[in-house]
């Protein structure tokens, strides 16, 4: 006669509500949404500039130009900040250790220049767009 | 899936990831300027087509839009197998699907900007 086997009882559509640790994951997981969201907001942008109308260009920016816009561009961008673009580089130097000679390089230093980076890159879009 | 095939997935999920990473919250920055009423001088129609109408600014446009689609279609699969559903198949062949047609059309559309 054999034993019953231990089957622990694993929702797979709630099991991450267990643990903040796998909420966090869940939350940094999600946000592809909103990175396949805007790269197809890109796509529209470029649409509309291939249709070569400065007048189409300027109605898009009038229909942009509310609280609702507002108000989704700045949640996303929050939310983006800190479970997409900085998880990112927290996991970086787990993803991709750098050792240089016998050195293991620490992980905190590798954080550190992506977050350096991104200033670097942020700023220099900025720059080109001609906000400053 | 062999493992030739899933390194290639994965080094374009890593590509896509950090340039969605370092770029997009700069990207999305800029659309709420817009929608606050301010809108840059580079997002003005002759800068903004200008940029898309130059070979740089469209491999530019290209990388940075087709390498995040491409990340945002296989975090999104690993998505679905987290929420319960369990139908991989179907699920990779749909968001493939669809990274793939982003990815034609922003070839589309930058060729059409000339």
């Amino acid at each position: 006669m054999s034993r019953n086997p231990y089957v622990r009882p694993v929702s797979p559509t709630t099991w991450y509500m267990r643990n903040g640790r796998y909420i966090k994951y869940m939350l940094r997981e999600v946000t592809c949404l909103l990175v396949g969201f805007y790269s197809f907001f890109l796509i529209c942008v470029l649409a509309i500039l291939a249709g070569g109308s400065e007048e189409r260009w300027l109605a898009f920016l009038a229909s942009q130009q509310n609280a609702f816009w507002l108000a989704f561009h700045v949640i996303a961008l929050l939310f983006y900040l800190v479970y997409m673009t900085f998880d990112w580089f927290q996991l970086a130097p787990k993803a991709m250790p750098l050792q240089v000679g016998e050195q293991k390089v620490p992980p905190a230093f590798i954080v550190a220049a992506h977050y350096v980076a991104w200033a670097v890159v942020t700023a220099l879009v900025f720059l080109l767009a001609g906000v400053f | 899936m062999a493992i030739a095939k899933k390194s290639v997935v994965w080094g374009v999920f890593a590509a896509g990831g950090t340039v969605a990473a370092f770029l997009f919250p700069a990207l999305i920055a800029l659309f709420g300027l817009v929608a606050s009423g301010t809108v840059p001088e580079g997002l003005e129609y002759a800068n903004l087509h200008g940029f898309a109408s130059t070979w740089i600014g469209k491999i530019i446009l290209f990388f940075v839009i087709s390498l995040a689609l491409w990340h945002a279609a296989h975090r999104l699969r690993v998505v679905f197998h987290d929420f319960g559903v369990r139908k991989d198949k179907i699920v990779a062949k749909a968001v493939y699907l669809v990274a793939a047609i982003g990815t034609l059309l922003t070839a589309y559309y930058l060729f059409a900007i000339g």
